[in-house]
């Protein structure tokens, strides 16, 4: 595939690289990312996935935009207020690189919907807020043999890793083997968040899917990154497949994708 | 004696347990994962796992955050 004029000016620092180099450019722009999410991790995942050039990123996400967001969801706007989440996202990256075609799902992940909704892409993104999602997120990129970067923010604190549970690494059922009891765990919203934790995270899971399609360096399979901003501290753990896990061990009692989007982990607002 | 938690050295009493730990920082079990010496515990398994010098426990926080 020939690059345009503009498309060489565009990518130049890309290709200079010579772990990315033409080749590697034309692997992002015939890449399709799907990313879980257009909230906080999402808008600069998605943002720098379309300033690289990943030809065909998807938004998923059933949300319209709220003031609330704007701390950290720098995809949105003030003008986007009450839109859908995945059009105020879709209108962003089309704005940044019309080489990206962006696909806006406006809806909920469910068991049932996930195989589908995921079979068309190469790598998953996961920047969910809530376990049950997580779960059938997991679940589904597992079947379907697709790597999945996960990660998660709450008050100071943020954790990324890449699963990968159909080789030997783990899948998020192996770290997390059970969802915490719905109600216990408080969401972002009850808890807070640094704003600009968002933009760490989701650029380091950015960093990753990138990596992924260009074939190139390590990746967080079999660890998970703990960052701390108060400490300004990152620890790399590893973290191994678990032999029994019900998913991606031996002897799965799991066989379908399951976890449930209706499981809540909010406080509804007063 | 003395253990890693998290990344930290923590003295704690001959004969603890991961239970014992987690019951010592009032952390409910359900919501987190531990993992000791490289392994991801059951829940089940926490109160059976007893802790000698130099053990490594890293006690993982369930975060769903992100989109909201």
């Amino acid at each position: 595939m020939p690059f345009r004029e503009d498309q060489i000016s565009r990518y130049s620092r890309h290709i200079i690289l010579k772990e990315v180099g033409g080749r590697g450019q034309e692997k992002l722009l015939g890449a399709k990312v799907l990313v879980i999410g257009a909230g906080g991790l999402g808008s600069p995942v998605a943002m720098y996935l379309a300033a690289a050039g990943v030809g065909t990123i998807g938004l998923v996400d059933m949300d319209v935009v709220d003031v609330s967001n704007l701390q950290r969801q720098i995809m949105h706007s003030e003008k986007t207020i009450g839109m859908p989440k995945v059009l105020s996202g879709a209108r962003t990256l089309e704005r940044m690189n019309p080489d990206v075609r962006v696909i806006p799902i406006q809806d909920r992940l469910t068991a049932e919907n996930a195989m589908d909704m995921f079979s068309d892409y190469d790598v998953i993104v996961d920047g969910s807020d809530n376990f049950g999602t997580r779960y059938i997120v997991n679940d589904a990129a597992f079947f379907l043999q697709k790597t999945l970067v996960s990660g998660s923010i709450l008050r100071f604190e943020g954790q990324v890793t890449v699963l990968e549970g159909h080789t030997d690494a783990p899948c998020y059922r192996c770290l997390y083997p059970e969802a915490p009891p719905p109600g216990l765990v408080p969401s972002c919203s009850e808890a807070g968040v640094l704003g600009v934790l968002a933009g760490t995270i989701g650029t380091l899971q950015a960093a990753e899917v990138v990596k992924k399609i260009l074939g190139i360096g390590h990746l967080l399979t079999g660890q998970l990154l703990l960052y701390d901003a108060l400490a300004m501290s990152f620890r790399k753990l590893r973290v191994p497949k678990n032999p029994s896990c019900p998913l991606c061990g031996p002897a799965p009692t799991i066989t379908s994708v399951s976890g449930s989007s209706e499981w809540v982990c909010q406080i509804p607002a007063p | 004696m003395n253990i890693l938690v998290n990344g930290k050295s923590e003295a704690v009493e001959g004969g603890s347990t991961v239970k014992s730990v987690l019951d010592a920082k009032d952390l409910d079990p359900a919501l987190v994962s531990v993992e000791h010496n490289g392994k991801i515990l059951e829940k089940s398994d926490l109160g059976g796992a007893v802790l000698a010098e130099g053990d490594e426990l890293e006690i993982l926080f369930f975060m769903g955050g992100g989109r909201n």
